[in-house]
């Protein structure tokens, strides 16, 4: 009886369609088809499910040339460590808005836990594909294999209720777009748990990440090995999810340039401005503690080297440089510098992750590993696809724009 | 290396093991001693490098049969679980076996999320086929290398030695053992093992170098060798940590609980103390 006096109701908020013709009508593609980016992304998301399936088909040596000694390689490299990092905005800005409830921020937090969310479905997708034997996936969730002294135990399981938490922080916005007001309701109710929980979570897996090197002490070259891995990790997704904020931002203004009320779009600038501060800060301690644990490792002979040279391009160019930018662009409110600067930090995060997971790690191996065009290509594809997604819910949902009137007294 | 985080860590990490009590998220190390673990000495000087115990090997876990003619040094892999390779020194040619070294505290079964990598009671270190998900963080963590992985399989395996494990339990030595006509390899308790290797090296002090590797290496391993070169000469890596590797991780894991107990508290701390401010925080922040 309530379930159906509730659809009763539900149908009426959506102009008296069924929920299945809805959902239905909601699936089909809005506006144009032959967009330059559709017409790039569809073929190379093609070849990439293509790749896909014979990576099932034939093991992945068919496709990867991840090797006996180099056993990670892009797909965990980069679609996983340095994707995460990433993903860290929807944590700090969740911090910001409901915690220290700066209000200012609130209209692009949704925005960001979207983003969230997908990137660790996909994460999680992508680690799926470079399992050897997927189908025991679960044996560390369900039945009786805890390794608990595993560090990649902790980090699955903080994955896993991450995604959890991070539904319910958007849950609201879906609740909107299928205009069911009761379920808004309850679920905003549980917003402050979920971000709570997923702060910690989010701690504790960007740390974890870095942590799952820390067995690998002889292999990592010494530059980029120390013990404060997690540490470094941690504090460095805070300025990678911000600077992807702000990278992400100027994206969608211009290509959702009509969802963003005109509001917004100033209160968008000014927020930019203070996200730099957040983020130049944030490099400043990263690159202090760089600074301590390089002096406390004594590595100084190490610089003179191929790798010592590498080094210091990270450290100075991917690091004090977009710091100084970033510095220099919220003195001045320059909207342009933020952005180039937030684009040098991903540049530069990129390198770093890829510089601890892959390029550092047996740097001194006799093979080197050189990813394989096809593993190129799943990795492209993945991240393709979460874009694809995201427009979809973008352009639906009321993640953007403004909630609906009737949603507006429960945030 | 101290700085400040070992001594933050610390903290955490006594909160967490309080916390986790009952937990045992890491096994003691104290529990780890008491146990009686077997091993083998390898005694380089007696092998004569007929590779009996690669085919052996081989035939007993059903991988291809080994190349009669092969390279001077090898690397053991998916299809092979055991190698003897031959160095030239200044001593003339010198014979190393390699394969897993079944580490006291294994670095692969603390890396393994699903338990498949395993200590076992009595000292091998093996792999369940039905738990692992082929992540490969074992081989990530592993510091020689051992875990191969079959990567041109759709249901791969993690490949290495396993000391015969079904051997012992059925109260027989490993293939290998059972079978060197140098006796090179000596299968035994691990105390009694490292007695019988300083043995030999008082005994013939010309002939060995005052060094058991795998005594302390990586924090102790099962299998121990014997050499009459220094052995870095020996393509063994001397510059692996005495302690073990899963220790490395420790300060990690058990900082966990209190995380999980400290942050969420202070998080509802900030919460409730800004809850009246929310709109002067606005004003205040630039
Ligand atoms: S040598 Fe490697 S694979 Fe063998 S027990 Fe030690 S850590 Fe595990
Ligand atoms: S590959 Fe298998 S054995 Fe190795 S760590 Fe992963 S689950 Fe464990």
């Amino acid at each position: 009886m309530i379930t159906m006096n509730k659809e009763i109701q539900l149908a009426a908020d959506r102009g008296g369609k069924s929920i299945w013709k809805f959902l239905l009508s909601e699936l089909k593609p809005r506006g144009k088809w032959l967009t330059p980016f559709n017409l790039i992304s569809i073929p190379i998301i093609l070849v990439g499910l293509a790749l896909i399936l014979l990576r099932f088909a034939e093991g992945l040596g068919a496709v990867s040339n991840i090797n006996q000694e180099i056993p990670w390689g892009l797909w965990k490299g980069f679609n996983v460590v340095t994707g995460v990092a990433f993903a860290g905005g929807a944590y700090v800005l969740t911090f910001i808005v409901y915690i220290l409830k700066v209000d200012k921020y609130h209209s692009i937090v949704r925005v960001t836990v979207l983003n969230g969310f997908l990137a660790y479905m996909f994460y999680a997708g992508a680690l799926v594909l470079d399992l050897g034997k997927p189908w025991n996936i679960f044996n560390p969730i369900i039945g009786n294999s805890f390794g608990a002294s595993s560090v990649l135990f902790l980090v699955a399981w903080h994955f896993l209720l991450y995604i959890v938490a991070q539904l319910i922080e958007f849950s609201p916005a879906v609740a909107e777009w299928l205009g069911a007001k009761r379920a808004h309701k309850i679920l905003s109710g549980l917003t402050l748990g979920a971000v709570i929980f997923g702060i910690t979570l989010s701690t504790l897996h960007q740390s974890g990440l870095g942590a799952l090197f820390l067995m690998a002490s002889e292999k990592i070259h010494p530059l980029w090995y120390n013990e404060f891995i997690p540490l470094l990790f941690l504090v460095s997704s805070v300025f990678a999810g911000l600077s992807m904020v702000i990278f992400e931002g100027s994206i969608s203004q211009r290509v959702f340039f009509r969802k963003i009320s005109s509001k917004n779009r100033e209160a968008r600038n000014n927020m930019v401005q203070s996200l730099s501060k957040i983020c130049a800060f944030g490099m400043f301690a990263y690159l202090f503690m760089h600074f301590l644990v390089f002096i406390h490792g004594q590595h100084w002979n190490l610089l003179n080297t191929p790798m010592g040279y590498w080094f210091l391009i990270e450290m100075i160019g991917f690091v004090a440089v977009p710091m100084g930018v970033f510095f220099y662009a919220s003195r001045t409110s320059s909207l342009l510098l933020s952005r180039v600067a937030a684009i040098i930090t991903i540049v530069g995060i990129i390198v770093n992750r890829l510089n601890v997971s892959i390029i550092a790690f047996r740097w001194d191996a006799a093979v080197r590993y050189v990813p394989s065009w096809m593993e190129i290509v799943v990795s492209i594809t993945i991240i393709l696809i979460q874009i694809w997604i995201f427009r979809w819910v973008i352009s639906r949902m009321p993640v953007l724009d403004e909630p609906p009137k009737w949603a507006n007294n429960s945030h | 290396m101290g700085l400040n985080r070992r001594g933050f860590f610390n903290v955490l990490a006594v909160t967490g093991a309080s916390l986790a009590v009952g937990k045992k998220t890491v096994a003691s190390p104290k529990s780890e001693k008491e146990i009686e673990f077997y091993g083998i000495l390898y005694d380089s000087t007696r092998c004569v490098a007929c590779r009996t115990c690669e085919y052996e090997c081989a035939a007993a876990h059903g991988l291809p049969e080994p190349q009669p003619e092969v390279e001077a040094i090898r690397k053991t892999d998916e299809t092979c679980n055991t190698v003897v390779n031959t160095f030239q020194t200044e001593n003339g040619e010198v014979y190393t076996k390699r394969q897993c070294m079944h580490c006291n505290e294994p670095a692969c079964a603390a890396a393994c999320l699903t338990q498949a990598m395993h200590k076992s009671k009595t000292g091998p270190v093996t792999w369940n086929g039905d738990k692992c998900m082929g992540c490969r963080y074992c081989m990530v963590s592993c510091p020689f290398d051992m875990p191969k992985f079959e990567y041109q399989s759709t249901n791969p395996k993690i490949q290495k030695c396993d000391m015969c494990m079904e051997r012992q339990q059925a109260g027989e030595v490993p293939i290998c053992v059972a079978n060197c006509p140098a006796e090179a390899v000596l299968f035994g308790k691990r105390r009694d093992l490292i007695n019988e290797a300083r043995r030999r090296i008082y005994e013939n002090p010309d002939q060995y170098v005052d060094h058991i590797y795998g005594e302390h290496e990586a924090g102790g391993t099962g299998w121990l060798y014997l050499s009459s070169v220094p052995f870095e000469e020996l393509g063994m890596n001397t510059h692996l940590r005495h302690s073990s590797y899963p220790e490395l991780t420790k300060g990690f894991l058990y900082s966990v609980p209190s995380v999980f107990v400290l942050v969420p508290t202070l998080l509802l701390g900030i919460h409730q103390a800004t809850v009246n401010n929310h709109l002067k925080v606005d004003d205040n922040d630039e």
